[in-house]
């Protein structure tokens, strides 16, 4: 992961970012109506800083060309021997909102590793837990939004019993 | 709209169906706008064969935004200060998910009312798959 992202925020971008959520919400694609609305502007759902995937040149969730993918092609992974693992599963996530994200914002987004943690679980052997803290600054330079996310490791697939 | 706190009240609960029978499609959608394009959520080869899951599953910021949807259409727009969720379940295609949103807390801080929620989202075999808490701003 990069340590710097920026990240602009785009309206074609939060329209489909809403689609992609099932949230038909004017508030996220109609300008008319977000004019005339208290918000006064079109604004991003609450998840969507998360979208910031998309824009950190380094991230490992993305094909690449030239690089072999662990996903399906001719076989079910593309790389050689063992399933490799997919860095984890998302085990919690919050959000601040200093202020709600619109189109046009330009931000820069640091990210630092925080806490790490091991559990033992019957549903999924030895859980390995790491939290990793987002700012999102904007083109003034203030803090808008931070984020707490907590990924987590297991040893093997989660038991569905 | 927003709520205000001169009609709200500690135990008030709102819910929805926030998504029925959930599609592989959504999930394609899902990891197309956020950049998540992890095989486990769209490539159900790799998640069975693989990964040694029964199949694709929903990324957890799918859940939340779900969750997130019921939440804004109580809360309003651009009302959000907080919210906060653990995955405590997969989410899978088929599933049909209901959010719910109480009040734990009406306050005042800083001359303005807030609202602190508990969220926690079901399946439809009553499985929670979320649980968090959400703070918004409300009227008077």
């Amino acid at each position: 992961m990069s340590d710097e992202i920026k990240m602009p925020v785009e309206a074609t971008h939060i329209m489909m970012f809403a689609r992609s959520i099932g949230d038909d919400n004017p508030i996220y694609h109609d300008e008319e109506y977000a004019k005339n609305s208290d918000v006064g502007h079109i604004i991003a759902p609450p998840t969507f800083p998360r979208a910031v995937s998309q824009f950190d040149p380094d991230y490992h969730l993305r094909p690449k060309n030239g690089v072999k993918w662990f996903g399906s092609g001719k076989n079910p992974t593309g790389l050689d021997g063992p399933a490799p693992s997919s860095g984890g599963l998302h085990a919690e996530q919050h959000f601040e909102y200093h202020r709600q994200l619109r189109p046009g914002d330009q931000l820069t987004v640091t990210t630092k590793v925080g806490k790490t943690w091991e559990k033992e679980s019957k549903r999924a052997g030895k859980l390995k837990f790491l939290e990793r803290i987002q700012e999102y600054r904007d083109q003034n330079g203030d803090l808008v939004v931070t984020s707490r996310a907590v990924s987590v490791t297991t040893e093997r697939p989660v038991d569905q019993g | 709209m927003a709520l205000s706190a001169s009609n709200l009240k500690a135990g008030d609960s709102y819910k929805e169906v926030v998504v029925e029978d959930l599609t592989r499609t959504q999930l394609v959608m899902y990891a197309g706008t956020s950049g998540d394009y992890n095989p486990l959520h769209t490539d159900d080869l790799y998640s069975r064969e693989a990964a040694g899951y029964p199949g694709v599953f929903a990324h957890g910021m799918l859940s939340m935004g779900l969750t997130g949807k019921m939440l804004t259409n109580y809360v309003g727009d651009g009302r959000l200060a907080k919210f906060g969720v653990r995955f405590t379940n997969q989410v899978w295609p088929g599933d049909t998910l209901t959010a719910e949103a109480t009040v734990a807390e009406i306050r005042e801080e800083g001359g303005e009312q807030f609202v602190d929620l508990t969220l926690e989202t079901k399946n439809q075999d009553g499985k929670t798959v979320i649980t968090g808490t959400a703070t918004a701003r409300i009227d008077p």
